[in-house]
């Protein structure tokens, strides 16, 4: 039997890089300046499953992201690292999910692709920071979770070890399997795209971002099969649509505001030595600093 | 039943984290402002004097489960004793500290009962919701606030027909402050073992190695942090070097972290601690918002930059417009000059 390990990852607008450019003139963001990326910290679990696939010849990796047509982006990335296949769950009756909404249906694809090892996902992802879905989702599975690991030291059919990184040290823990685990931002960096395999999947394509091709892929997909990156809907999934999308989220957003500069009084200094000495004094005189 | 409950975290030393006293503070607010009572929940073992320490904080009751077999922390044990409780108290509110175990715990729970779960908030009041749509009135919600999207928007969220609403708070949000120190409530021990089953036990603990947070710049009342414009590690010294004469700490953005400048505790920040000292001294930092979610309540804050157009310019006190490289020797020489 094969050792079979699922990735859960994200296609998230990239909120870490929010330059000038990513402000509007209101000083609230313009997300359209924010490019799409694969969550950083899903790359790190990404990269854990390829190191065992390293060592263990019969390990698959199987990619599962929800999300929008262009989040196969997410699998395709995968696959050129190393990712044997990927799912896409997309549907507009996801829409508007939150955490627990996002861990059903998650937990639902994961069960789909029984029997499987590990789940594998990143710590949390950077535009919402929860950390919520990787629990959430092992509750759903009726499965262990070990979060914040950092390195996984021993692995055999029906055990893993692992290493976590806490606030204040390291733990080592023994699981039984299947487990979910979430990785720490602590842990190795993702290998990068091997040529063979971008090569190999670069044509790579959900049946929706088929139908939008102008060139026609049908010799070429009936010739190469694994070309062809499954979707699943509520429907395949056979969820329960209370549970799903904006019916199935507990937490409802009531407010956003925009975070916009507070603009106050500020004093600009030169780094001449007089006007460094008198800030100091400043300090000093008002018990400030000394 | 609808009462507020706050998971108390047991540390290494078997007291009750700081966070967690943090959110009981909060927590016997918003049982004032409800009318209703504030629980704790205690899991762990030999726990020192819960009921002298967390009475004072205004616990009408613990909720104690004491066993061996539930120290150290680990997910399945604790996440079926809260479900266990939950299930037969109903609370309204449940609150956890945002860490590494609050943070492991609660999304579980959370799942388990399928109710709400906000993490991160930093700030949290009673509040009505009408819901247009179905045009419903909920009173008394609980108003979770939290930055969402890399801390660009504050968001408030609320969980209208789910309980208990749920949220993690980090560490240092809230304001501990002891309610009485006569206050007196009623501890009820848990019996673990007849709750408790073997697969809860799936995780064993083989090894820990417990480092003391050596650093702890929350509690410093000067911080000088540095960004990725200090531009190595080695310039990094120069502003160890300004700390250690001004008795203060270093912390440093993201960026700064994500370089290798510095360890990831020294991070101050939306994902790393909220820091709210007498001085910050931000260096070569361009003040994402991120990282001004974590400082930005700073009483004075100081911004060294190169870049007179650097975001953070526009919330500091006073703008030096410079190389970290050539301010800060200026600056540890003029405060040996004028300090006695």
């Amino acid at each position: 039997m094969r050792f079979r390990i699922i990735v859960l990852a994200k296609q998230v607008p990239d909120t870490r890089n929010v330059g000038k450019d990513a402000m509007k003139a209101d000083g609230t963001v313009n997300r359209a300046a924010l490019p799409a990326i694969f969550n950083p910290d899903d790359l790190h679990a990404l990269e854990q499953a390829l190191s065992i696939k390293d060592k263990i010849p019969y390990a698959e990796v199987i990619l599962l992201t929800m999300g929008p047509t262009r989040a196969a982006e997410v699998i395709r990335e995968a696959m050129y690292r190393g990712a044997d296949h990927g799912f896409l769950i997309t549907d507009r009756k996801f829409a508007g999910s939150d955490t627990l909404a996002t861990s059903y249906a998650l937990s639902l694809a994961v069960k789909k692709l029984a029997p499987y090892h590990l789940v594998i996902s990143g710590r949390q992802a950077i535009d919402g920071d929860t950390a919520q879905v990787g629990p959430q989702t092992a509750e759903k599975l009726g499965i262990p979770q070990i979060t914040y690991a950092e390195e996984i030291l021993s692995l055999d059919a029906k055990k893993i070890i692992v290493k976590r990184r806490l606030e204040r040290g390291v733990e080592v823990v023994n699981s039984t399997l299947p487990a979910l685990i979430t990785v720490h931002s602590s842990a190795p960096p993702c290998r990068h795209r091997i040529g063979k395999l971008l090569m190999k999947y670069k044509h790579a394509r959900t049946i929706t971002e088929l139908q939008n091709e102008t060139k026609d892929y049908t010799e070429l997909y009936n010739e190469r099969p694994y070309l062809l990156i499954e979707e699943w809907s509520a429907e395949d999934l056979k969820a329960d649509p209370e549970s799903l999308g904006l019916s199935g989220s507990p937490t409802k957003v009531k407010k956003i505001e925009n975070v916009v500069f507070q603009h106050k009084e500020s004093k600009i200094l030169s780094n001449s030595d007089k006007d460094i000495e008198k800030l100091m004094q400043t300090l000093i005189s008002s018990h400030i600093i000394g | 039943m609808n009462n507020i409950f706050v998971y108390c975290e047991v540390t290494e030393e078997r007291s009750i984290a700081d966070v967690s006293l943090e959110l009981l503070s909060k927590g016997r607010k918003l049982a004032d402002d409800l009318k209703v009572k504030l629980e704790a929940v205690v899991i762990g073992h030999k726990v020192v004097k819960p009921e002298a320490l967390l009475y004072p904080f205004g616990v009408d009751v613990i909720h104690y489960a004491d066993d061996e077999k539930l120290f150290p922390y680990t997910t399945l044990p604790h996440t079926s004793l809260i479900i266990e409780l939950f299930k037969k108290e109903h609370p309204e509110i449940v609150l956890f500290g945002a860490t590494s175990i609050g943070r492991d715990l609660a999304p579980r729970v959370a799942s388990a009962l399928r109710c709400g779960l906000t993490a991160d908030c930093t700030s949290l009041e009673i509040g009505d919701h009408f819901e247009n749509k179905t045009q419903t009135e909920f009173k008394n919600l609980l108003y979770q606030i939290r930055p969402a999207f890399g801390g660009n928007i504050i968001a408030t969220i609320i969980n209208p027909e789910t309980r208990p609403q749920m949220a993690t708070v980090r560490e240092g949000v809230m304001k501990k402050e002891a309610y009485s120190v006569k206050y007196k409530g009623k501890l009820i021990k848990m019996d673990a073992r007849s709750i408790l089953r073997d697969e809860d036990f799936a995780v064993t603990i083989i090894e820990r190695h417990l480092e003391k947070s050596r650093i702890d710049i929350k509690n410093s009342q000067v911080i000088i942090a540095g960004g990725y414009g200090v531009g190595s590690k080695e310039n990094f010294k120069l502003l160890f070097d300004l700390a250690e004469i001004l008795g203060a700490q270093v912390g440093a953005s993201r960026a700064a972290v994500d370089a290798g400048f510095v360890e990831h505790e020294r991070q101050v920040g939306q994902t790393g601690v909220t820091v709210r000292p007498k001085l910050y001294i931000a260096c070569g930092i361009s003040g994402a918002v991120q990282h001004r979610a974590g400082m930005d309540q700073s009483a004075q804050i100081i911004s060294i930059n190169t870049d007179a157009g650097a975001p953070i310019n526009q919330i500091a006190d006073y703008t030096i417009i410079g190389s970290v490289a050539d301010v800060i020797p200026k600056m540890i020489k003029y405060y040996r000059k004028n300090s006695k």
